[in-house]
């Protein structure tokens, strides 16, 4: 019952009006026929939804979340493939980037300002510090912009939202798998061998996860609300880079001021993977307190999100 | 029967005006505006006086038994797509209650989740997934949506490439093999072409008859209403009107939308585009005289007065009859040799019928402005006009109950024999 809008660029495929006309005359012959057999493995079981007003915060719905699961690994899948597409160098890139902010620090910080790498060539030392900032950088700007990129999947279809900032989470994580293979040939170039504390690894980066994904479903709930975030995030991120031990160690901070400086959850985590990775002696301090930190804003950025999430199909 | 598939109760929806106003609010105005009213904020909520409730939905209450394919009803505005957004879990509702036996899944968009960078057969995986199928669920029916959408060829090929019809029929496609217990659509139909339009609405049949599955049918093409569902609901400025059968519901929206007019167009508030220039009136002339009962054959002129002149203003309207099938539509853009411009009346667009070749009964007509292709006002109902028996090229017509809408001027040539003609059957 309608004209339909006519865009003056690009033909519309037809008509509505002249569409609508056809229906009529269609209809009755339509396909009715038979009905398929019974429905394939649909057991009795039907799950029943309560739709009712929400308040406060949301307890997160671990079923439903398992239930979607696929559609995770769909997004992740979907945001790495995306990434290099139409990309000359492609997949490389992921290689590149590491390989290149080294080269720059390690003339820079390691040549230029002679900044001390506790023994080590520098590029070795620096490039531990780039593997967790690297993916908690590119982690946190792709997750806080996850859900006003894709606006469309916030007010046209349900899906659990914690996916879109986790997604992102997870495309960057593949990236880090691809710079520690990186790292494994540069180490071997440099003649540098890992102690059997590389066994500590993937515990520091399930931190570095928590880390990010806390920040990423903070920044991501409040974009959805202020689009200022969006021109706050680079600068918070290029400030939290000199904040973490990446191109220093800690070893240059104080000792007194450890503690104030793990409070960027990156510091402790970076830390970390020199230690477990360099054999470098573990500083319990800024490791203890960087996983609290890391652990409550995990905490505080699923709490906001999901205090805020029903109203964001509203305000997107 | 066993439970309804789907009960609604007193289900409420609540905009803050001002938000939808000022759509992105910044960071230092909500700092401000809280930091600023500490007190009032620790009294609660009541701070902001300037803002104002805006209720897309008021107290609406039905229920659905399974199996049944129910046809929401209502003018653009009427708060169609608040309900199903909030049955499809997008949005919460402010008050009320909403109960779903099944599985749902909606549809309030084709193709969400595409992404032009992913091949054909990419994104029928992720789509499929953003729907809320299985990876073996869409591996299963992967080649009956192949089939479905006719893209075989370009399968591996990015969807970015692609027609847009072809696009279309990829995102219908994956979404028509859906099989959940409860589908929810809105206005899907409204895109493609219409031999894929025929096509979906096909396959939306095949769907409504199968008695296990409960469907929710919003759309703007009241014919597709009227022959998928079997009940209707009426929506009004957000409350629920009426609920029935649905050819009593389109019957009465249909009447609400003549009721509306009075002939004054600015009294219809629901109207879409961007309102530059806003028709004001439609004007119908004929045989000498300003009238809205026109004859069958006769010489018709149709002014659309608008509010405002705008460069390369265009018009687009089109004829319906009282079951909502379109008849007959009229666009400025595509030019015919007789056309003429007229500089003296800037704010209006005529449009000269030299035979009115409509079969009698009762109209209604739709009508769109646009300026340089932008749309610019839509108007619903805007005129209605009662046709009445009349004469084409000396054959007079007849009210033929409705058995055919127009009249194409002809010549019989029969065996002849003196009692055949003037008679008539009995």
């Amino acid at each position: 019952m309608m004209v339909v809008p006519r865009s003056s660029e690009k033909p519309a495929p037809a008509s509505g009006v002249l569409a609508d006309a056809e229906t009529e005359e269609i209809l009755p012959s339509a396909g009715v026929g038979s009905r398929q057999g019974p429905a394939e493995g649909c057991g009795p079981a039907r799950p029943q939804t309560v739709i009712q007003p929400r308040s406060g915060w949301i307890p997160i719905d671990w079923r439903e979340l398992w239930e979607f699961r696929e559609l995770l690994y769909f997004l992740v899948w979907r945001d790495v493939k995306v990434r290099y597409k139409q990309t000359v160098l492609g997949v490389a890139w992921a290689v590149l980037q590491p390989v290149l902010s080294m080269i720059v620090f390690t003339v820079i910080f390691g040549r230029l300002a002679k900044i001390p790498s506790e023994g080590l060539p520098y590029a070795v030392f620096v490039y531990a510090g780039l593997l967790p900032w690297t993916f908690f950088s590119n982690g946190v700007t792709h997750g806080g912009q996850s859900l006003i990129n894709q606006q469309h999947l916030l007010t046209k279809v349900y899906l659990p939202r914690l996916f879109l900032p986790s997604a992102s989470i997870g495309g960057a994580l593949v990236d880090l798998a691809i710079s520690f293979g990186v790292y494994g040939v540069i180490l071997a170039i440099y003649g540098v061998m890992p102690s059997w504390q590389v066994a500590f690894v993937p515990l520091l980066v399930l931190l570095t996860v928590v880390a990010a994904l806390g920040l990423s479903l903070l920044l991501a709930a409040l974009t959805v609300a202020y689009r200022d975030f969006r021109y706050v995030v680079p600068f918070m991120l290029q400030a939290l880079l000199y904040l973490s031990p990446v191109v220093y160690p800690v070893s240059l901070v104080p000792q007194r001021f450890h503690w104030l400086l793990a409070l960027n959850p990156m510091a402790g985590i970076i830390d970390g993977y020199r230690a477990a990775i360099l054999d470098k002696p573990w500083n319990l301090v800024t490791l203890t307190v960087s996983t609290l930190s890391a652990l409550g804003l995990l905490a505080v950025g699923l709490l906001y999100f999901r205090m805020t999430e029903r109203k964001f199909a509203d305000i997107a | 029967m066993s439970r309804p598939a789907i009960v609604v109760d007193g289900l409420s929806k609540s905009y803050q005006i001002g938000h939808a106003v000022e759509r992105y609010p910044t960071f230092r105005e909500a700092l401000t505006r809280r930091l600023g009213s500490p007190v009032r904020r620790l009294l609660g909520k009541g701070g902001n006086g300037t803002q104002e409730t805006l209720w897309a939905l008021r107290d609406v209450s039905f229920e659905v038994q399974p199996g049944e394919v129910l046809g929401i009803i209502g003018r653009n505005g009427a708060g169609k797509s608040t309900l199903l957004k909030i049955l499809s879990r997008i949005t919460d509702p402010t008050k009320g209650r909403a109960l779903l036996n099944g599985r749902v899944a909606s549809l309030l968009e084709v193709g969400t989740g595409f992404h032009p960078e992913l091949t054909g057969r990419e994104n029928i995986y992720m789509n499929g997934a953003i729907l809320g199928m299985k990876r073996a669920e869409i591996a299963r029916r992967f080649d009956q949506i192949v089939d479905f959408a006719e893209i075989e060829k370009f399968l591996d090929m990015p969807v970015k490439r692609y027609s847009s019809g072809m696009y279309v029929r990829l995102a219908f496609a994956v979404a028509a093999h859906l099989e959940p217990d409860i589908l929810v659509v809105d206005e899907v139909l409204a895109v493609g072409d219409a031999a894929f339009q025929k096509k979906c609405l096909g396959k939306m049949q095949e769907v409504a008859q199968d008695s296990r599955r409960t469907i929710l049918f919003v759309s703007h093409n009241l014919g597709a209403v009227r022959t998928l569902c079997t009940r209707g609901i009426l929506l009004q400025e957000g409350r629920l009107i009426l609920t029935d059968a649905v050819d009593v519901t389109v019957r009465r929206y249909l009447d609400s939308l003549e009721q509306q007019t009075d002939g004054d167009l600015s009294r219809i508030t629901a109207r879409r585009g961007q309102g530059r220039t806003r028709l004001r009136a439609v004007t119908i002339r004929s045989e000498g005289q300003i009238t809205t009962t026109l004859s069958t054959g006769s010489m018709v002129r149709f002014d659309f007065l608008t509010t405002g002149s705008l460069p390369r203003l265009s018009c687009v309207w089109a004829i319906y009859d009282q079951f909502g099938q379109p008849i007959a539509s009229f666009d400025s853009c595509r030019q015919g040799r007789d056309d003429q411009s007229d500089p003296g009346a800037p704010m209006t667009l005529t449009c000269q019928i030299d035979e009115f070749l409509i079969m009698p009964g009762r109209y209604r007509i739709n009508a769109a402005i646009y300026s340089a292709g932008v749309l610019q006002d839509h108007v619903e109902g805007a005129v209605f006009i009662d046709v009445v028996p009349g004469t084409v090229r000396g054959r007079p017509t007849w009210d033929n109950g409705g058995f055919g809408r127009v009249m194409l001027p002809h010549r019989w040539i029969t065996p002849g024999g003196r009692e055949a003609s003037d008679e008539g059957h009995e």
